[in-house]
């Protein structure tokens, strides 16, 4: 099981993390950040789907998954 | 007990605040660049030459000491730089309109003389800070802020393939074009760039790595549309690939 730290005022909602998340665990958010997007989230109910393979930081391009543990 | 599997790299700032549009490849470039620089652990004493375009924000990002040149004179700068301090890792990241247009004298010289400087060209074939006018690489067809009917070869001639040209250079030692558009992509993306800065470190002459990036802002897509026209379109033109490889031939 995995883990993901996630800056969600960096995000600026570009999604390329949701399509590359193999188990499908990132969804939009509800709510706007500070930059006035909606951010990337990890879903409810999926946080344990998470496998800590760091793909959505590795095409994230601002940076905004910070860490991922395993 | 929980493992820690990926952090952001050392080499870039702290306090770093990417200022390019959403979905942007510079962003994944300038991760990936900072990554090598970490894992050859040459951080402390590299410098980068930032450029004019929306590679200029560089010094916002790098963890490194970054000399900003004038518009297209990059590899000039970094020429001095490298010649004067030779045990420095220099690198340059410019864009396809400062490296292929306005400094396309320098860029080639540069390489002809073989300087051991790295240089990253972020090809997304549109000048994108000025506002997404014509570049060098802009496609056939493609219609920008200058091209509204889009690109006539007839009138406004062919795109420029750049890693073609400076393969044919003797003093590159590495060339290669890669693209940004999936995990498996960037991965490969990633060890090229840390081949072209090998080659600068073993003193085999100037690494090269052209990538084909998006500009979904001045393209008029989403994110997920401007990365399938690299898949398509853009890489039919500029074909992805490694064009000349003298660091795996040296080792």
């Amino acid at each position: 099981m995995g883990r993901i730290v996630l800056n969600r005022d960096k995000c600026k909602a570009c999604y390329l993390c949701i399509d590359a998340c193999p188990n499908k665990v990132l969804e939009p958010d509800e709510n706007v950040n500070k930059l006035g997007y909606y951010p990337t989230r990890v879903s409810l109910n999926k946080e344990d789907k998470c496998v800590g393979c760091a793909i959505c930081a590795r095409v994230c391009p601002d940076m905004a998954i910070e860490k991922v543990y395993r | 007990m929980e493992q820690l599997v990926y952090k952001k790299p050392d080499s870039i700032r702290d306090d770093f605040k990417i200022t390019f549009c959403p979905g942007c490849d510079h962003g994944i470039a300038v991760r990936l660049v900072a990554e090598v620089l970490d894992e050859l652990s040459v951080r402390e004493k590299t410098i980068g030459i930032a450029s004019v375009g929306c590679s200029v924000f560089s010094y916002d990002f790098f963890n490194v000491d970054i000399v900003e040149a004038a518009h297209g004179r990059s590899l000039a700068v970094a020429t001095g730089v490298k010649r004067s301090k030779p045990d420095k890792v220099v690198f340059t990241y410019q864009g396809d309109g400062d490296l292929a247009s306005i400094g396309l004298g320098e860029t080639i010289h540069a390489m002809t003389r073989g300087e051991k400087v790295t240089t990253i060209c972020i090809n997304n074939t549109t000048y994108g800070m000025t506002g997404g006018q014509a570049g060098p690489t802009t496609l056939i067809g493609q219609v920008t802020t200058t091209t509204t009917k889009g690109r006539d070869p007839q009138l406004s001639g062919y795109p420029l393939k750049v890693c073609e040209i400076l393969k044919e250079v003797d003093g590159t030692a590495f060339v290669a074009r890669v693209t940004l558009d999936s995990p498996a992509a960037i991965l490969n993306a990633k060890k090229c760039i840390k081949k072209a800065f090998e080659a600068q470190i073993k003193g085999l002459g100037t690494g090269f790595i052209e990538i084909l990036a998006t500009c979904p802002t001045n393209w008029k897509m989403t994110p997920q549309q401007a990365h399938e026209r690299v898949r398509g379109e853009m890489s039919e033109v500029f074909k992805p690939g490694i064009y000349k490889d003298r660091v795996s031939e040296a080792i």
